[in-house]
């Protein structure tokens, strides 16, 4: 047996590096004669630019040049790789994302100016002395006043402030209608998502470096998708083309999303890099994170359930207002419709569904994909109108979604997805066992007894991972393909580096994905390294999100890997004189079938790149492939979750006793990491629902600017999390059968949490409490139990 | 932040002769406030005049009057570890910021900034402490004079800090949950001759006394003697974390639980 394949739960070898300060990040790249940059941010949400006069600062000791917005007007504007359809056929409306300012500022911590000088103290002093002569306009902030006629737009050349107004599927709109009109019973709910502010341990950093020799440029930058950045800033900001640009995304200190864009700072370093012929460094420092990062979520939800009067779905009608902020950020317009509307099945048979999507710019900073993207969305409100619906109806919660699983596979959705496999009865058994849902009654009986309230909230979720057929999402607005890639590279001692395009920035990769190699060819995980992250190393390839790599990169390098396997079996077939179908690869080891003869994976790896007994007429020597891999179907994890809570009814604080996830993942490669990722997913959505608000005043002002007043999740707001994936149905498409973990526990916990606190609500007699809008800090449980 | 100078002095007379120097100069003694303010360039010093190398201002002792006596250059980890006569002051410094801020921050820093929302002004309050500068002695009544307000003149600097030891005392704190500065904290402290209650993060006039409270437990020191009491809305801060009236729900309830916990 391979030591560490699949199923071993491997320590990961990158922590060695990354906990004894031996990772090397983009911040940790120095190259001599680097110049710093400092941009100057807009502290007005919204006005126009008159003038912006840099010319006391451009006499600063130090300063090497400053950009404005006029430097880039000619220039192609930041790209955005998805376009939404509306309702009505017309494609959404797309403003320009200019690399600096132009014209106007549209939030907060739009960049106005970039100041380049030899040191980073001294460009953050010219810029001191920059005067921007702006006008103040209104600020554009409520998402329902902003699309209401002869509101302030936000950008003067489109129309509107709205972006487009999406029906899915437009044709049931009918249907659903009907069928709410005629339904037993409708649970209404309106919520708000919200808005999140990603912060990612390690800010963005970008290094630009351009040789005059040659013409080459390289970015080093904080990216999920280093090849993404190539092609967008390549094409359409910079006009480079990709054998002249390399863009390298070393050791990444998390992403969550907000690395997946491509952002206006890596453009302005490889260009100004150019212009000064100097490498040029940024360096994001925590309070501009908060005002330059894509943030997540902000939505404004109503969402009804029809139900017949044996409590079967029949219905589910959305209206959503979807927040853009004031740019497209790269995958924006996908985010609250195709990773949204297409989950609002859920795990559940409701025949008719439609989806109203408004997506609004304001004057806020861009908003895109954050952990979940979409779906979490979708999970929450119809988890908790559920939930509500069981209130309403006096039935009990669990059975209520029972009754409407969906439990024949393949499954196709009234919202054009089709569920491969799942069991969701049998996550729930499980959940019902691992969170002692038996013991309840004594635990809220002992809380009772301290004068404190208690409650369980449960919910199922469903989400889709491993994007996706590159045909489907072409046919969908995505200006991208969503494949993946892989090389094998195996040396001629037998050892092998595989490049992969998926980027690992936290999730494990260098561990887990020689542990999948490892099984295929029978050798010990210690002989396979992982390259990622750079442009000239890996084939294309299109990175890590949406809990994709296992599912398809994990896939291209099993394609890859079979292809080794079978000019392999060649090699030996050669070496042992047999035919090459009777070759079997056993524990590293050739054999032929039948026969004591054998010959090791090392002898055949040297034969490949010495090839003097090597039938060189048939066979090329070296022993290298290359596989892209394109899924033919998204994957469908799916799991239910539990969460307990204890409150003081004094002042309204929760916390959070138990948290039970039972999840299906289908087939697992290294179970230690899934719990390591289920456990941050969990931390992030508990985050969400407890904790993290990102605030803006009604003029555009950011309130929650520092940790000072944005609250992260901290290790005692989270309880010892019960957590198991025992329950496996495996994807029926991809060749490993895995379906991706990475987000689940920021898509599944939000609900359970909320669900939590209104049972707690209930059963201590405040009936008029059916729902409290995230995050649930003390002053609002409090507030709502004034009545 | 900006360029600046910093000065090393050994004892508390040539510090203050530095500060003296300049009104453009500044102490700097934990820097658990003026550092981060100094990164965000909110702050631009002409000179530091870092009072962490003063030993004379540092460590803990007993007076001929009984009183726990703390250098201001004692930092929170060092009172929370050596302030074990009055317990309930230990374990006010055990609970400001995490381990970090602990083994930087200072006494007298915090006392010298007086944010609304930090523990330590309410325990100088709510134990009538005298504070010590390098010239004189204020009584807490007098020294705390609202949000960031206090009696210190320019250029003088806190020495020590003497806190009589009440009968029985405790500090109850709410957190804001992303600073964990306190919400609203309660420093209750019963002396034979009277209870005191001092209140911190609440009022938009920074750490006050509740006399109302004081009354009423004076004359009997139990939580129910406080039954459905709260001090008036108006004044309370109000921002993301809560409301005035939230506040001031708070700082009865704090009230009666740090009276409840130091019976």
């Amino acid at each position: 047996m391979p030591k560490d394949g699949i199923g071993a739960s491997t320590k990961r070898r990158e922590d060695v590096r990354f906990l004894t300060g031996n990772g090397n990040y983009t911040d940790d790249i120095n190259i001599r004669g680097q110049a710093y940059v400092h941009f100057l941010r807009s502290d007005v949400a919204h006005g126009t630019i008159n003038s912006v006069d840099t010319s006391a600062a451009a006499d600063m000791p130090g300063v090497i040049r400053i950009f404005t917005g006029e430097d880039f007007a000619e220039m192609g504007g930041i790209p955005c790789g998805w376009q939404v359809t509306d309702r009505h056929g017309a494609p959404m409306q797309e403003p320009k994302h200019p690399v600096l300012a132009h014209g106007k500022v549209r939030h907060v911590g739009d960049p106005i100016a970039a100041i380049v000088a030899e040191t980073r103290e001294q460009a953050r002093d010219a810029a001191e002395a920059i005067m921007p002569d702006i006008t103040d306009l209104p600020a554009v902030m409520d998402m329902k006043e902003a699309i209401k006629d002869g509101a302030t737009k936000v950008h003067d050349d489109l129309t509107s402030n709205l972006c487009y107004d999406w029906g899915f599927v437009e044709e049931n709109k009918g249907a659903v209608d009907e069928a709410i009109k005629n339904a037993a019973h409708v649970t209404t709910l309106e919520l708000v998502n919200n808005r999140l502010v990603p912060n990612a341990m390690e800010p963005r950093v970008a290094v630009g470096d351009y040789n005059r020799s040659t013409g080459d440029h390289t970015l080093y930058t904080t990216s999920q998708n280093p090849h993404v950045i190539r092609l967008l800033m390549g094409a359409f900001v910079l006009g480079i083309p990709e054998h002249k640009l390399r863009v390298v995304a070393p050791d990444v200190g998390g992403g969550f999303g907000s690395k997946i864009y491509h952002y206006a700072e890596e453009a302005f370093c490889t260009y100004a890099a150019k212009v000064i012929n100097r490498p040029v460094k940024w360096t994001c420092s925590r309070s501009e994170a908060f005002i330059s990062d894509a943030h997540g979520r902000d939505h404004v939800t109503k969402i009804e359930l029809a139900l017949d009067k044996d409590n079967n779905f029949t219905a589910v009608r959305t209206e959503t207002y979807a927040n853009m902020g004031a740019y497209l950020s790269t995958f924006a317009p996908s985010i609250p419709t195709w990773l949204h509307g297409t989950l609002m099945a859920g795990n559940y048979k409701t025949p008719n569904i439609y989806v109203n999507v408004k997506a609004v710019f304001t004057n806020t900073v861009p908003v895109d994909a954050y952990r979940g993207a979409g779906r979490p969305e979708a999970t929450y409100q119809l988890e908790r109108v559920i939930d509500m619906a069981a209130r309403e109806l006096g039935v009990d919660p669990i059975a209520l979604r029972r009754q409407n699983y969906i439990t024949e596979f393949p499954y196709a959705t009234p919202v054009a997805v089709e569920y491969d496999t799942g069991d969701y009865n049998a996550t729930m058994d499980k959940l019902m066992e691992i969170g002692d849902f038996a013991g309840f009654e004594a635990r809220l009986a002992e809380s009772k007894a301290r004068g404190k309230l208690r409650g369980l909230g449960v919910n199922s979720y469903i989400e889709a991972c491993g994007i996706a057929p590159s045909n489907l999402v072409g046919q969908l607005g995505a200006r991208a393909g969503l494949y993946e890639s892989a090389t094998v590279r195996v040396n001629a001692t037998g050892g092998i580096t595989v490049m992969t395009g998926s980027h690992s920035h936290g999730q494990g990769h260098e561990t887990a994905f020689p542990q999948v190699v490892a099984e295929m060819l029978g050798i010990d995980a210690s002989m396979i390294e992982i390259e990622h992250g750079d442009t000239d190393k890996a084939p294309m390839g299109m990175g890590t999100y949406g809990s994709r790599s296992i599912a398809v990169g994990g896939s291209a390098m099993v394609r890859a890997t079979e292809k080794i396997i079978a000019k392999a079996k060649k090699i030996a077939a050669h070496l042992l004189e047999a035919s090459d179908a009777d070759i079997e690869l056993k524990d590293g080891q050739f054999s032929v079938a039948g026969t004591d003869k054998s010959v090791a994976w090392g002898d055949v790896t040297l034969a490949a790149y010495v090839p003097h007994n090597y039938p060189l007429e048939d066979l090329e020597p070296g022993l290298e492939e290359t596989a892209f891999y394109d899924p033919s179907n998204f994957t469908y994890p799916s799991g239910a979750y539990a969460c307990e809570v204890e409150i003081d009814p004094e002042t309204g604080k929760v916390s959070i006793e138990r948290f039970a996830a039972a999840d299906d993942f289908g087939n697992i490669i290294n179970p230690m990491i899934v719990s390591g990722q289920v456990h941050g997913g969990l931390a992030q959505g508990i985050g969400q629902a407890m904790l993290e608000q990102c605030s803006y005043d009604s003029d555009g002002q950011l309130l929650s600017a520092s940790y000072m007043d944005y609250t992260m999740p901290r290790a005692d707001d989270v309880p010892f999390y019960q957590v198991d994936h025992s329950c496996q149905t495996p994807c029926t498409h991809n060749p490993l059968g895995v379906k991706g973990c990475g987000e689940a526990g920021a898509i599944g916990s939000p609900p359970s949490v909320v669900n939590a606190v209104v049972d707690a609500m209930q059963r201590a007699g405040h009936t008029h409490i059916t729902h409290i809008d995230m995050p649930l800090t003390p002053s609002r449980v409090w507030s709502a139990m004034q009545g | 932040m900006y360029a600046f100078d910093i000065e090393r002095p050994a004892t508390v007379s040539d510090a203050v002769k530095l500060l003296k120097e300049s009104d453009e100069n500044q102490p700097l003694s934990g820097g658990q406030t003026l550092i981060p303010t100094l990164k965000q360039r909110l702050a631009a010093p002409e000179k530091l005049i870092s009072l962490t190398g003063i030993g004379e201002i540092k460590g803990i002792c007993e007076d001929d009057a009984g009183r726990i006596c703390i250098g201001a250059g004692t930092c929170h980890a060092d009172v929370a570890a050596g302030a074990g006569k009055y317990p309930a002051l230990a374990a006010l410094a055990a609970q400001i910021g995490d381990p970090a801020v602990r083994n930087r921050g200072t006494i007298g820093g915090s006392l010298a900034n007086n944010d609304p929302s930090a523990c330590y002004p309410s325990a100088a309050l709510g134990s009538g402490a005298v504070i010590v500068t390098n010239n004189r002695d204020i009584a807490a009544d007098d020294y705390f004079q609202g949000m960031f307000a206090t009696a210190l003149d320019e250029g003088e600097i806190i020495t020590e800090v003497k806190f009589p030891v009440p009968e029985k005392a405790c500090y109850m704190k709410f957190v804001q949950p992303a600073s964990r500065f306190a919400l609203v904290g309660v420093f209750v402290a019963k002396f034979a001759d009277g209870v005191r209650v001092a209140v911190t993060g609440a009022s938009e006039e920074g750490v006050f006394r509740w006399t109302e409270a004081e009354e009423k437990l004076s004359g009997d020191f139990s939580a129910s003697a406080l039954d459905g009491m709260s001090p008036p809305a108006d004044g309370m801060i109000s921002d993301l974390h809560g409301s005035g009236a939230y506040r001031a729900h708070l700082v009865g309830v704090m009230t009666r639980r740090a009276v409840d916990a130091a019976l």
